[in-house]
């Protein structure tokens, strides 16, 4: 018996029957392409093709959005999501695409906009037949989100939108965009709007999407530029100037401390997957050499190795423990340190995954010979996306110093 | 075997440990235990032993020696998760007292599974305090190792590193026999037994170092005849508690030095507005988060999930012993000028901090334990 399915409810202990029969019939199929470390570095079409059958799929079978409404196309569920999350992971199934649809686009919407939208977006978004991106960074609004300037000006019941985001995951492959921009330049907070906007059909029309280069070499995210491109002030979350109020549940739940569970799965068979988990350290240890001996006797390596295990282990007893008032001196303590937490801990993985390869490290994934075909520098390299995404792990520091524990807002 | 969603920390051990909390707020405030335990501040005085023996009566009152002590030796049967709720509201005062010493002692009786073991149990749940001797002059914490031989029923030799030895009526000696290693339980009066106080920087507890000179037993002193397999199991329940304590006492550290972020000023700021304060006050929280979440999974596995319980008491000690280091630096640093100073309360957390560090191993000692554990021992 599992750790997960002790404290089961009985509709839980049902769907987790369900959900482990079903993905023990279900195949979803090799991927005819190497697949990316994760859903912001996919590149191809071939990639996206692959994984969004494989979320259509897994939402027809209820695996999906189950714990939203069922008129939101959701499973009505409650408390269902942590457990698909858990035996779609166990199951080893490749991760979700729509992953800003899933974590952030949803969550907002389903907490900010009108029933009839709801239904709309929703069921699409689950399946991934609409991928979803997220507008909110711009050149001159990074950490200072509150800053930015694209503008959307009111004419009658429309909005004519000019400006520029920028850092947009899958802009490139994305029919919707979840958007903040400014409705009034007189006040800072106040003067911020949300939208939902259908970029895909707006292409050209409005809309361009330009891709940026990683440091790693691939693509996946993107600059957006919007020319007068109007829209329906029924695409509209919330009120006109409530802007900065329906980015926090974007935030929040971007950061994993918002109340809908973001569906996650695993994160399939691929060299990718074997990378970012500290105790995978052990064996690429054991599989490496120092001066002719197993990397695995070196003491210092094992120390490393051994702190990036207890930080990790650290982490998984930390949401363990979230879930238990008592032992908690503040509810949102632990919540608000998990994307940080989580983000120094991989990227910090592949740095001694790196030591421990020593020379091989060099080796990148178009080489033949690099241990784990390259895919633990690509590792390291990537992980800069997720320390700087969603609030730098600076913001987050400040975040938890000021909102946590009391102290002043810093500038 | 595997663990509660919840730690096993339901209503019953939240409100053990909520009046625990409540009880040491009202009766030990850090002003107090400053008068109580910093009276001279002599680094020649002679190492000193001060508690408050009402408040020991008292806590003994509420049950606190019962938790872990099975029902059928007259305890309460309470998780060792319970026991580590109370040993972090200890800490968190910086109790002194025979407290963690006797909680210490328990889990090593209850391991041994012999008559003069549960009445000596039954004992510690009416109020007698114990404490473990074992250690050799090394600092050895290996429990093969000891120093103290049992010839012709008789102790010779020396046990060292013996915490709260003052405060507590009855010691558990480990000894090597013709077969092996036994433990004996010895009242401290006894003939042939000298406790020679240790002058340690730590003002919140005692420790000694304790002669035995041709000290007599008996065999209804006799707790096991295999004290090394007693002691090794009892050894993640042990882990645990030091660190369940630098997670109290380190929670303390951080309040008390974000209060002060809050009220000192200077460049025309209160001090948390700067980052170079704030940020490293958040790694603290952080790290200690990190390590009370694998103390108290250390704690639940050794209740029930025994097969990775030393694994994870080791990661709990690890991390633990991290957080005592850290919290005690930037406590006294952020604190500047008036943090160097006997006066000012951190001192006094900073010291029992640094004992905790580095008793029963240090991080780098632990992790290389945890590496034998999850890698194999490095290959000659």
């Amino acid at each position: 018996m599992s750790q997960e399915n002790k404290k089961d409810s009985l509709e839980q202990a049902s769907f987790r029957t369900y959900c482990r029969d079903w993905l023990t019939q279900h195949d979803a199929g090799t991927p005819s392409t190497r697949l990316p470390q994760s859903a912001i570095e996919i590149m191809h079409p071939e990639q996206l093709d692959y994984l969004r059958k494989w979320q259509g799929e897994a939402y027809a079978a209820g695996l999906i959005g189950c714990d939203y409404p069922v008129a939101e196309g959701g499973g009505g569920r409650k408390d269902c999501q942590a457990i698909a999350n858990q035996e779609m992971a166990r199951a080893g199934k490749p991760f979700l695409p729509n992953i800003l649809g899933l974590g952030m686009a949803a969550p907002t919407i389903h907490f900010h906009a009108q029933q009839a939208l709801k239904e709309r977006l929703l069921p699409g978004l689950f399946s991934c037949k609409d991928v979803w991106c997220q507008g909110f960074s711009e050149p001159g609004a990074g950490s200072d989100l509150a800053n930015v300037q694209t503008f959307a000006e009111r004419k009658g019941d429309k909005w004519i939108i000019n400006g520029h985001k920028v850092w947009t995951s899958l802009a490139h492959f994305a029919d919707w965009m979840i958007l903040l921009l400014r409705t009034d330049k007189s006040s800072k907070y106040d003067g911020l709007s949300y939208f939902v906007v259908p970029i895909k059909s707006a292409l050209g029309k409005g809309v361009t999407v330009q891709p940026l280069i990683k440091i790693t070499g691939e693509t996946g995210f993107n600059e957006v530029f919007f020319d007068n491109l109007e829209i329906s002030d029924g695409y509209r979350l919330d009120e006109v100037g409530k802007g900065w109020k329906v980015a926090q549940t974007t935030l929040l739940h971007e950061r994993g401390a918002g109340p809908m569970v973001t569906p996650s799965s695993g994160r399939g068979n691929s060299k990718a997957s074997a990378v970012g988990d500290a105790y995978a350290l052990i064996n690429l240890a054991k599989d490496s050499t120092r001066d002719g001996q197993s990397a695995a006797n070196d003491p210092l390596l094992r120390d490393q190795i051994m702190q990036m295990i207890i930080r990790q282990e650290g982490s998984k007893q930390g949401a363990r423990r979230a879930k238990v008032e008592g032992l908690c001196e503040h509810p949102m303590r632990i919540p608000l340190q998990a994307k940080l937490v989580m983000s120094e801990v991989r990227q910090d993985n592949a740095a001694v995954a790196i030591d421990i390869l020593g020379a091989h490290s060099t080796l990148y994934i178009n080489d033949e010979n690099a241990p784990a075909g390259g895919e633990w520098p690509l590792a390291y390299m990537n992980s800069y996306g997720i320390t700087i995404a969603a609030g730098a792990s600076e913001i987050q520091r400040n975040i938890l110093g000021e909102r946590v524990l009391g102290m002043a807002k810093s500038k | 075997m595997t663990q509660a969603k919840n730690f096993a920390f339901g209503e019953d051990e939240k409100m053990l440990r909520d009046t625990a909390r409540k009880f040491l707020q009202d009766n030990l405030p850090t002003d107090k235990l400053h008068q109580l335990v910093a009276s001279d501040s002599d680094p020649y005085r002679e190492p000193p032993c001060h508690w408050d023996k009402n408040l020991w009566l008292q806590i003994v009152e509420l049950g606190w020696t019962t938790v872990i002590v099975p029902e059928k030796n007259g305890g309460s049967g309470m998780s060792l998760v319970a026991l580590c709720a109370l040993v972090e509201e200890a800490g968190r005062v910086a109790l002194p007292s025979p407290f963690i010493a006797t909680a210490t002692a328990s889990l090593v009786l209850r391991e041994c599974d012999t008559g003069p073991a549960n009445d000596l149990l039954q004992e510690i749940a009416s109020g007698k305090t114990a404490t473990l001797a074992s250690t050799p002059k090394s600092a050895s914490w290996l429990a093969s190792d000891c120093d103290i031989s049992l010839v012709d029923g008789k102790l010779s030799g020396s046990a060292y590193f013996v915490q709260d030895a003052r405060k507590v009526d009855t010691l558990l000696v480990q000894c090597k026999t013709e077969t092996g290693l036994a433990l004996y339980a010895m009242p401290v009066g006894s003939e042939g037994v000298e406790i020679v106080a240790d002058g340690i920087i730590d003002l919140t507890r005692d420790q000694a170092h304790i002669h035995f000179n041709n000290a007599a037993v008996c065999d209804a002193q006799l707790l096991s005849d295999e004290a090394c397999n007693v002691l090794e199991r009892a050894e993640p329940g042990i882990l645990t508690l030091v660190s369940a304590d630098i997670c109290g006492a380190a929670e303390w550290q951080l309040q008390t030095t974000v209060e002060y972020m809050k009220v000192r000023e200077q460049f025309d700021h209160p001090l948390g507005y700067f980052q170079a304060l704030k940020h490293p006050l958040v790694n603290l929280m952080i790290m200690i988060d990190q390590a009370k979440s694998l103390t108290y999974n250390a704690a639940c596995a050794i209740d029930s999930e025994p097969e990775n319980a030393a694994k994870f008491a080791r990661m709990a000690k690890a991390s633990a012993s991290e957080v005592a280091a850290f919290a005690s630096n930037r406590s006294i640093q952020f604190h500047g000028g008036i943090g160097f100073t006997w006066e000012c309360f951190v001192h006094l957390y900073s010291k029992r901090q640094k004992h905790n560090q580095v008793l029963y191993g240090d991080a780098k000692y632990q992790r290389a334990k945890l590496a034998d554990l999850l890698m194999g021992p490095v290959a000659c």
